[in-house]
């Protein structure tokens, strides 16, 4: 924990890592094999998870952190730091996770909920977290609880990017809306986010987060990251978006291309050639409210 | 003076910040003719396979080779000095060659085994304090008679010069302390008289040969140039 600037915020060596990975991809993956498909793409690092949330939306039933014997396969499959997804509150996912040397924890809507008030007290651990978000106010809870790496909720195993571009320009427009404040104003603003109000103080003086922003839920092309990096985020998260593709190698391969070149369309015009198929998506204003992912977290 | 942050992945925007600190104009390079517009390099922190990936596509490896020729400096941490060393090991990866050490990666463990520390630097024949921040950092596991250390954590070298390339396992791009920043822009500053002068050199023999050529056609063809 660190005491930068007055902030009880996560680890300088913490935030650090997430800075590492800025500018890069974090792909999804179940096992060694698309571990390695993800490495040599170029990600930055790897997600492991038990199901991609597409199809935890199709199965159903509770998602859960994934099996020790499949991280500990991704982990020997590949050199890039490894992330992998406790249930929200499940403290006890993310001491096994920490155990096994995970480099990010994601204590991840994406998963069934194991507490319904709560989340993890991140600052109890010695590996970082990450934790998703939809405003300002969810960003600064979470990284007041430890976090040391924001993203953007979106829509996760959607290949939808609507909701994605919803929670980052509520997140910036939310920033944004500090710096304007006069000081007597802070502390109801700070009431009316639900966020700590040392937090709101230091983020209405920086015009940022004191923590890395990234984004995930939802993105599926070359130019869906593109849009994410323009709109302000730092780094992307793909989920379903490349392992339910036609050609999960070349498109993965596009989208590190487009993380990097955001602001070149002629790059991005490159890069999407012949990229397949893309997943097929869902319209997530027709899905019902119980059938959020987003809506988990408090 | 400009000095250029490789902007394909890692944390360029700190090192950005650590130049504008020191005084220094900071521009990102995303492609290697952005190379042409600055004096010097920094291959920031990052996941160096990526890197690598993104190095290869885009010819990033001859542009820096003749960057490195041209005796502008460069200054990799961490990752970027991964991609500079001679040899790289665990695991054994392509990198540049530009200074004579070995490292290997992730020579620390995971990040749970990341920590800071306290040291200090030989700076200008100074000792000078330093913040040292090492996040999954490598180790250099081999010095070359050529390379000068200039900082040691627990009697290993964590910074090292050889020339006009710099590196640090470490990254002071994370704290506040100018310092490691600061020596880099002093080698940029040197070595720019040197550049410069080799520019002029090189202008002017190209305009002695095209007077030359003009002389001659106008020789062969019997009217005045």
């Amino acid at each position: 924990m660190a005491d930068a600037n007055g902030l009880r915020i996560a680890d300088r060596k913490h935030i650090g890592l997430a800075e590492m990975l800025k500018g890069g991809v974090i792909m999804d993956v179940t096992n060694a094999e698309q571990a390695k498909i993800a490495e040599d793409a170029g990600a930055a690092s790897v997600m492991a998870l038990e199901r991609v949330p597409s199809d935890i939306r199709k199965d159903g039933g509770v998602a859960r952190m994934s099996p020790v014997k499949k991280i500990q396969e991704i982990q020997k499959a590949v050199t890039i730091p490894v992330m992998a997804k406790a249930r929200i509150g499940h403290f006890v996912e993310a001491q096994i996770l920490e155990a096994l040397g995970i480099d990010f924890i994601d204590e991840s809507e994406v998963l069934t909920p194991a507490d319904e008030h709560f989340h993890i007290d991140k600052f109890a651990f010695r590996v970082p977290f990450v934790c998703g978000c939809r405003d300002l106010g969810e960003a600064l809870r979470r990284i007041g609880e430890g976090a040391a790496m924001i993203r953007t909720k979106g829509e996760a195993g959607s290949g939808n990017i609507v909701e994605a571009v919803r929670h980052m320009r509520a997140i910036v427009s939310g920033i944004r809306r500090l710096t304007v404040l006069s000081p007597e104003e802070l502390m109801t603003e700070a009431k009316n986010l639900g966020a700590p109000y040392d937090l709101v103080r230091w983020v209405a003086q920086a015009g940022k987060l004191p923590v890395p922003n990234f984004s995930a839920g939802g993105i599926a092309t070359p130019a869906d990251a593109a849009l994410m990096m323009q709109l302000g985020a730092e780094a992307v998260f793909v989920g379903s978006g490349i392992f339910k593709s036609s050609d999960p190698a070349r498109r993965a391969k596009a989208i590190v291309q487009a993380t990097t070149h955001f602001k070149d369309p002629a790059v991005l015009v490159k890069v999407s050639e012949d990229l397949g198929d893309a997943m097929v998506g869902i319209e997530t204003s027709k899905l019902a409210e119980k059938d959020l992912m987003q809506t988990r977290g408090w | 003076m400009k000095i250029g942050v490789l902007a394909l992945q890692g944390d360029f925007e700190l090192h950005a910040k650590a130049l504008g600190r020191c005084g220094i104009q900071a521009g990102e390079v995303r492609k290697p003719e952005q190379l042409a517009d600055v004096d010097g390099l920094i291959i920031p922190g990052g996941e160096s396979t990526t890197l690598l990936k993104l190095m290869h596509e885009w010819g990033f490896v001859p542009a820096l080779e003749k960057f490195h020729a041209q005796g502008r400096p460069i200054f990799g941490t961490c990752a970027g000095l991964i991609l500079l060393a001679r040899e790289v090991e665990s695991p054994a990866q392509f990198s540049l060659g530009l200074i004579d050490v070995g490292v290997e990666r992730n020579a620390y463990g995971r990040q749970r085994e990341s920590f800071e520390a306290r040291g200090s630097a030989t700076l200008e024949g100074r000792a000078t304090p330093i913040e040292m921040v090492f996040i999954r950092a490598p180790r250099i596991r081999r010095v070359g008679a050529g390379v000068e250390t200039l900082a040691a954590y627990r009697d290993e070298p964590v910074m090292a010069r050889q020339g006009s390339v710099l590196v640090a396992t470490f990254h002071p791009e994370l704290t506040d302390d100018p310092a490691v920043h600061e020596y880099f822009c002093a080698m940029v500053r040197k070595a720019r008289v040197g550049v410069r002068a080799a520019a002029e050199g090189e202008a002017s023999l190209r305009k002695g040969v095209r007077a030359a050529a003009d002389g001659e056609a106008s020789l062969r063809s019997g009217r005045p140039a």
